[in-house]
């Protein structure tokens, strides 16, 4: 068969393209994600931006008790969780938006692994400071 | 990738200027995108100066002038000129509206008038919307139900019942709202758009229907349904002042009501 030559590469109708693969049955959990996660960064945030402003002019050594205590050390570790994984799905959109063709799965596939790895590097470095709080004493 | 600019064949020329008939007092220009598929040219922009008194006060009465009486060549549709057809869908002054329904008087300056944005042409201000009419046949956009009709008549509805259609079998498919969505432009081979949505909100709602879990699940879908971003363009554009974008969120709330 030969294709170099011009023709119409296209000749499936129009139904058998606007039916596609079918729907794929994630849509409302990636959306209730979203949500709920943008919903938890309101407190979160706010927890976190207040705490900053406590610890105004505090010293390396004060603000390594403070990310020692448990409570903290939860909430510090919920921001950070939730901020990247809120990151993660909301790339995934732009990325749905914007980018088409074969860059597609490689680009989700990048937004996956580098908000995972941001969200784990924070949350070992507040691992850090739980433990090197606890060993100091 | 992402496309910054228009493809070296779409840029815009600049076209002919048809003067305005000697003595025209109430004089007004037109300026209408023209690309025909038979001389392999750029689509152009044509002026056409128009005396205003001479004909009716929308913007469909100014382009049949133009046919009729000055210039043949341009070709749009148009059917009921009052609004219920959809045929005269096109983009008015930067927004898509029913140019029967577009008072002249509401346009300040010139009337740039383009075809519905981002689907292929056909010739001037015809859009193909073939993709957009296959979108809404996939949603089924017909009574599913097993149960048998009453033998004696109709399907009955209650007054609440009936209501919850209200707002949406007035939907004239124009397609207005869908080519005027942003994610439809970037997405319009998955995304259903608007007035699709509308369309399938319609049936999901209808109390006669028995098939809401099935066209559920055909929605739920990261583009199909989900592609909205909420822009609002649709409600905003709608000539028939109708809200697709609220369609949309009862069709988002009944996924999740169905999942949590």
């Amino acid at each position: 068969m030969n294709t170099s030559t011009p023709h119409i590469e296209v000749m499936r109708s129009q139904l058998g393209r606007a039916r596609g693969l079918g729907a794929g049955q994630s849509g409302t959990a990636h959306w209730w994600a979203e949500r709920a996660s943008a919903a938890s960064l309101l407190p979160l945030s706010t927890w976190f931006v207040v705490q900053m402003f406590r610890l105004g002019g505090a010293d390396h050594a004060e603000v390594a008790r403070w990310g020692a205590k448990p409570c903290n050390a939860t909430m510090l570790a919920a921001v950070i969780i939730t901020t990247f994984y809120h990151a993660q799905v909301g790339l995934q959109v732009i990325v749905d938006d914007y980018v088409h063709g074969k860059a597609h799965l490689p680009a989700r596939l990048a937004v996956k692994i580098v908000t995972s790895l941001l969200g784990l590097l924070g949350v070992f470095a507040v691992i850090k400071l739980v433990a090197g709080g606890s060993s100091s004493k | 990738m992402v496309e910054l600019r228009l493809p070296r064949n779409s840029t815009v020329g600049t076209g002919k200027t048809f003067p305005a008939p000697a003595g025209a007092k109430n004089v007004k220009s037109f300026k209408i995108y023209r690309w025909s598929p038979d001389d392999g040219k750029n689509p152009v922009i044509d002026t056409y100066e128009l005396d205003l008194d001479t004909f009716g006060p929308m913007v469909l009465d100014a382009i049949i002038h133009i046919k009729n009486e000055v210039d043949p060549t341009l070709t749009f549709r148009r059917s009921c000129r009052e609004g219920i057809c959809g045929s005269c869908a096109m983009n008015i002054d930067g927004e898509n509206t029913l140019a029967c329904l577009k008072p002249i008087k509401d346009i300040k300056g010139d009337v740039r008038i383009y075809p519905l944005p981002h689907m292929p042409i056909v010739k001037d201000l015809v859009s193909n919307l073939d993709g957009a009419y296959a979108q809404l046949r996939s949603i089924q956009p017909w009574m599913q139900a097993d149960s048998a009709p009453p033998p004696d008549g109709e399907r009955r509805q209650s007054i609440e019942e009936r209501s919850k259609l209200d707002g949406m079998w007035e939907c004239i498919l124009c397609f207005c709202c869908t080519t005027s969505c942003p994610s439809y432009w970037w997405n319009g081979d998955k995304y259903l758009g608007p007035a699709v949505l509308l369309a399938a909100y319609r049936w999901i709602a209808d109390s006669r229907d028995e098939n809401t879990g099935h066209r559920l699940d055909a929605l739920d879908d990261t583009f199909k349904l989900y592609a909205c971003r909420t822009i609002m363009n649709c409600t905003q554009t709608c000539p028939k002042g109708l809200n697709p974008a609220k369609a949309i969120g009862r069709i988002k709330e009944l996924q999740l009501e169905r999942k949590l």
